[in-house]
Parts: structure tokens; sequence; C-alpha cells
């Protein structure tokens, strides 16, 4: 069969997209938007609260799950948008693109295994 | 007659701002410039967290400066430029028939919305608004 | 009936004597119901014999007469004069090669339509003598917008990916086997997927969405796209995780 690899690639970009679409923009507001406006009070992010709740493994999971996951549908959409705007160097485009979402998936990983 | 077919060349690098609905298009691309810069951002958060309450303490002096309200500001509204294009397209990516009929796409995408608004409200009680 | 005269601008080539395609303008007496159609015929009528373009039905049903009017892909006898200004610029569709003025090659596309087999493959060959098959209009609603599509290439024209890669198999082909796929008398589906989910497949779309919104007949190849996406990759993971599964 001529097929590709790509289904992998578009579950995944398919699967960040749609949490992104339905998280961000509440994490956003909450975490910087809203602190940054003085919309929410600094105490809810202070450094004993936040690590306190990054503690249980739902937390840890659901973290790594959001960072991975929109990390790598930005990651694929960057991919396409390079060839769209004329960049036609798809393998380096792909390990730019893809490596950064990956070191950006293994430091979260490895910060939330240590806390 | 001979036949000699014309090519016409490629407008390579700025064939998306020929028509305003490439120009939206390149709009929701680019949304994921900062959608992945936000996650990095909170990456970058989770770094200083691990790094201690100092560093950590200048890390949420950042985000209140007027430059982290700026990209947060921006990077909340093409979150949400995505949110609004995702939901819109789910009808086409998943029609649904129900009773031999079409479900109205309306519906479909208001059932995304609406689970959206639970989501949001669980986060912000969670993060502890 | 009113009267005004418009001007057309029209993209010439003439392969016998041209090195590139250049634009000629014409003054036509319009009247206020017509289309481009109508003042291409008055062009080719009563101003210049020479002008080549293809056109048939003149009511939006053959497809024939796909252009490019002040910018977008339309059928030319879909677009009326009305909505457009005094000067209207007219280019053959986009994306295919020129053989002629406003005549395109749309040899690609026929070739491309061919490999997704559209044609209905049945589990076993029956006599004609056994009758038809039954379909319930159910099962028919369940394909029958894909199955509207006049391979007037108004999306081709439109589609950016097409243009940038022509190996794209491109949104009607595509439309074309989803239409069958989803038919329930037909069990060709993967023997289409050699050429629907390989890379210059649906893979090479990103969503755009500008051929769904310039088809006459509302057949949304977008949406055909999109939904061979996940109906592949859902295959792609049953077939890693439960291989013993038939397709």
């Amino acid at each position: 069969m001529a097929s590709s690899n790509k289904p992998v690639v578009w579950a995944l970009f398919a699967a960040g997209g749609t949490l992104a679409a339905f998280v961000l923009p509440a994490i956003i507001f909450s975490l910087t938007l809203g602190v940054g406006l003085g919309w929410i009070p600094l105490e809810s992010l202070s450094y004993e609260r936040t690590v306190a709740g990054l503690q249980s493994p739902f937390a840890k999971l659901a973290v790594i799950a959001v960072v991975v996951l929109i990390l790598w549908h930005a990651a694929h959409r960057l991919r396409i948008t390079a060839h769209d705007l004329g960049v036609y160097a798809d393998g380096l485009v792909m390990l730019i693109c893809y490596g950064i979402a990956a070191l950006g998936s293994i430091a979260a990983f490895i910060v939330l295994l240590g806390l | 007659m001979t036949r000699r077919p014309y090519i016409r060349p490629v407008r390579r690098y700025s064939w998306w701002l020929s028509q305003p609905r490439y120009v939206r298009y390149m709009l929701r691309e680019v949304s994921a410039v900062f959608i992945g810069s936000y996650t990095l951002m909170l990456i970058v958060g989770l770094l200083r967290l691990s790094q201690g309450p100092a560093a950590y303490e200048s890390f949420l002096n950042a985000v209140q400066s007027t430059a982290g309200v700026t990209l947060s500001l921006i990077s909340f509204i093409f979150a949400l430029y995505h949110s609004v294009t995702w939901f819109g397209v789910t009808p086409k990516a998943m029609p649904l028939r129900m009773g031999g009929k079409a479900v109205p796409p309306a519906i479909i995408v208001g059932a995304h919305w609406l689970v959206w608004a639970i989501a949001s409200l669980l986060i912000l009680l969670w993060v502890g608004v | 009936m009113r009267q005004a005269f418009r001007q057309l601008e029209v993209l010439r080539y003439d392969p016998d004597t041209d090195s590139a395609p250049h634009f000629q303008t014409y003054e036509v007496p319009c009247q206020d119901d017509w289309v481009v159609l109508d003042a291409i015929n008055y062009v080719k009528e009563n101003l210049d014999r020479t002008l080549s373009y293809r056109w048939s039905c003149h009511m939006a049903v053959c497809g024939s007469c796909g252009l490019v009017v002040n910018g977008e892909s339309v059928l030319a006898c879909h677009a009326f004069l009305r909505d457009y200004p005094e000067k209207i610029r007219v280019e053959p569709l986009g994306n295919f090669p020129i053989e002629r003025d406003l005549v395109v090659m749309i040899d690609d596309f026929v070739e491309k339509l061919r490999t997704v087999k559209p044609y209905i493959v049945s589990k076993k060959e029956r006599a004609i003598e056994f009758g038809e098959t039954l379909q319930s209009p159910e099962k028919l609603a369940a394909y029958k917008q894909y199955a509207d599509c006049i391979n007037c290439l108004l999306c081709y024209s439109a589609c950016p990916q097409y243009g940038l890669n022509d190996n794209f198999v491109g949104p009607a082909a595509l439309a074309l086997a989803h239409r069958y796929n989803l038919d329930s008398r037909d069990v060709g589906r993967s023997a289409r997927a050699d050429v629907v989910a390989s890379n210059p497949g649906i893979w090479e779309c990103s969503f755009v969405g500008a051929c769904s919104e310039v088809c006459p007949k509302n057949v949304d190849p977008a949406a055909s796209i999109q939904q061979m996406k996940i109906a592949i990759t859902a295959d792609y993971f049953m077939r890693l995780l439960m291989p013993w599964r038939k397709p």
C-alpha cells in the first residue's frame, strides 16, 4: 500500500488542536493574562500553591498531555505553513519544528517528574 | 496548429495575499506560532518552578510586565481564534446523522462551545480564581 | 431591458504566435440580466471570432465554462454581470496549463480521477438479469452531495495546494473517491486507499477550504477530505492495534 505515516502525525495534530481549542483560552486567561491584568490574585500562582497543585499524578498527566499535544499541534501546523510560505526544505523544517516540540516535551517531563 | 501550453508562474511567496480567504487561512495557520510559543513559555515557567522560589518569582514578574501581558493578550486572542475556527469545521469533519437527517451544523458547533465553557470553568476553579 | 457598455478584459494566448498570454479589452453592450458567458458570446459573435473558450449548457450543470472572473473562480454562465463592476477581467481556470485563450488543459485532472476508481466496485459481479441493486433513500443521502460534482474544476483553480504542488490528487477527485466509499453498494474503499491515503492524496490538503467556497454545486470537497483523513487514520490505528481485523 502506498500509504504514509501521515496518520500518526495527523492524529497527534488533531488531538493537540482539539485539546488546545477546549483548554488553551482558559489556561492563558487563568495563568498569565488574568494575573497580568490583576483580575486573578497573585497568591493563586504562588510558589507553594503551584508546587502543591502539581503533586498529584493526575495533575502531572494533565500538564504533560497539554504540553506534548499542543506543542505537536503547533509544530505540525508550522511545518505546513513553512511550505505555504515558500520554504521547501521539508527535512530541515521538520527537524526544527518537531525537534523543538520534542525538547520542550522532554523538559516538561523531567521537571514534572522532579517536583 | 502547434500545441504549446503555457504554464503560468506560481507566486511561491505571495499567493496567499491575492484573496481575502487566503489571508484568513494564513491568519488561522499563524495562530500556531502564538499557541506554540505560549506553550514553550509555560514550560519555561515549569523550569523556573523547579529552580526554586526566587527563580519562579522572577518568572511571575516577567509575566506581569507590560511585555508579558501584551504577549498573553495576543496569545489569548489567537487561542480563541483557533477555537472558533477549529469548532467551526467540526460539522464538516464529523457530520452527524440522526433519524435519517443531518444534524444542523450549528448544534454540533454549539455543543463544542458548551463543553468549552464547562472546561474553562473547571480550569479557572482549579487554578483558583 | 436596460443596456450598458462594460469593459471585458480577456486573457488571450495564441500558441502559434504568442510567447506569453496578454490581455485584450473589448467594449461590450451588456443587458442587465446577462451572465459573463453572454458577454463573452457577444464578443465571439460580433467583435472577435478568434476568441476560444469552452461552454455548453448555460445553466450550471455541464461544468464546461469554468473561468476566473475578477480573481474568483466561477462558472461563466453562473456569474451575473449585475454582481460585477463595469470593468470585468476574464482569465482561464487557475493552476492548469493554458492551451489557447480561455481554454486550459485538464488532462491532469482526468488522469487523477481515473486513479481513484470513480465507479462502484462490487463484492460480486451481478448479471443484468438479476435486476437493480436496491438502495434506500437514507443510504442515498449518505453520499448524494458528493455525487453532485460536475467536474467543473473550479475547486482545482481555487486550491492553493494544487497550485503549489500539482502532484496533489485534488479536491474533486478526492470528493468523488469519498462518494464511492460512502455508497452502500461499493466495497472499493481499500482499493482506493492506494491513491487516496498516499502523500499526494488527502495528506497534501491543509484545509484551506477554498474549494468548497467556490463549488457551484455545494459538493463541499473540503469536508470529504477531512472525513477521509479521520477514516483513514482510524483504519491505520485499527490495523496497527488489531491486525487480525479484516479491512
